[in-house]
């Protein structure tokens, strides 16, 4: 599959018009899509190799998760994206499609404070367990006290 | 194309290890402040010291125990960050502290010095106090580059302890981004040099300047 006939697939099955250049694509759906729109690029598009996700804190607009999934035989990237809206930390879980979505979920958990639902062990992966916040917030303050070493 | 979900096995998180730090902290805080000697050898010094003349044979001593002490301090082989790299090859043939009587020792229950090379996250810190812990009397501490003597460039990161000395009590903080290998051997020189004005009263010298 050429990136072309994916950019079809996608305006097709999910109604937007991917944008990027060339073998990057990049795909915006609603956050109630973000299952699907992954299944999709999973079982339609043939992006079998997870690459990473990751997350942008846009303040008051809320969080926007993203994930680019790789097709190794075409080959072509797809950047997908979704606002989760503002206040929202709930995200459905890729851990279904991709296993390797599961410690990149849950360094984006340790990271922004996404809870993904249907991810198996979603805990923190990298801070301590007892460790208070989500320090790639916009909202978290570097000079946060944490005893008993600083 | 069927796509068969994964079922991750996982086990469910056990943080005994945890538990036995604590446990560790507890047992430490227990312990007796500094490197303080029994009641018995105290009076037996002290009567040395104030009987006339004695005060020679207890300086004699103290230099002999103290020579000793600075011709054999052994390092653990302890290395956080790229700083271990420069205190590995201050450890190999060509800048050799072995010379100094220095062998890096790979367990915390033979060595005198900790070297800390390199950037102490908060993770980490409990476990190098827990090396730390594990050294016996007396001990030393080498803060060495910018990282663990004040956080470095992370010094603004919110996982960074800002300076090891908020762990641990260090003796010769060792500047550079990574000190060189001469860097580290001055410092080691200047250790022996404090540790040779280590006193029968268990007193240490006061800390060289820090510089960030």
């Amino acid at each position: 599959m050429t990136p072309d006939q994916a950019r079809a697939v996608i305006q097709e099955k999910l109604g937007v018009a991917a944008t990027g250049e060339g073998a990057a694509l990049a795909v915006t759906v609603p956050a109630a899509q973000w299952l699907t729109a992954a299944r999709l690029a999973r079982e339609a598009l043939g992006c079998v190799y997870f690459n990473f996700s990751t997350a942008v804190d846009w303040k008051d607009e809320g969080l926007e998760v993203l994930a680019r999934v790789e097709n190794l035989d075409a080959p072509f990237a797809l950047t997908l994206r979704s606002r989760l809206g503002p206040g929202v930390t709930a995200c459905a879980s890729l851990t279904s499609l991709w296993r390797g979505a599961d410690w990149m979920e849950r360094e984006c958990y340790d990271m922004f404070g996404i809870r993904f639902e249907g991810h198996p062990d979603l805990r923190r992966i990298l801070l301590p367990q007892d460790w208070e916040g989500h320090p790639l917030l916009k909202s978290y303050a570097v000079d946060t006290p944490h005893p008993p070493y600083r | 194309m069927e796509v068969k979900g994964p079922v991750p096995q996982i086990p469910p998180a056990v943080w005994t290890e945890f538990k036995d730090l604590q446990e560790w902290e507890k047992h430490r805080q227990q312990r007796p402040e500094g490197d303080k000697h029994s009641a018995l050898f105290e009076a037996v010094t002290d009567g040395i010291y104030n009987f006339p003349g004695g005060f020679v044979v207890t300086s004699l001593a103290d230099g002999f125990l103290n020579w000793a002490r600075k011709s054999s301090v052994w390092p653990v082989t302890f290395g956080l960050a790229c700083c271990a790299i420069e205190m590995m090859a201050t450890f190999a043939s060509r800048f050799d502290v072995e010379r100094l009587g220095m062998v890096p020792w790979a367990s915390p229950r033979h060595s005198d010095l900790m070297i800390v090379s390199g950037t102490v996250t908060i993770k980490m810190a409990p476990m190098l106090k827990r090396i730390y812990d594990q050294m016996p009397d007396p001990k030393w501490v080498v803060s060495m580059g910018s990282c663990a003597n004040s956080g470095g460039p992370f010094r603004h990161g919110y996982h960074v302890v800002k300076g090891v000395d908020r762990v641990v009590p260090v003796d010769v903080y060792v500047p550079g981004c990574p000190p060189p290998p001469e860097s580290l051997l001055n410092g080691l020189l200047i250790l022996q040099d404090q540790i040779s004005h280590f006193r029968r009263s268990g007193k240490r010298p006061a800390p060289s300047a820090k510089i960030d």
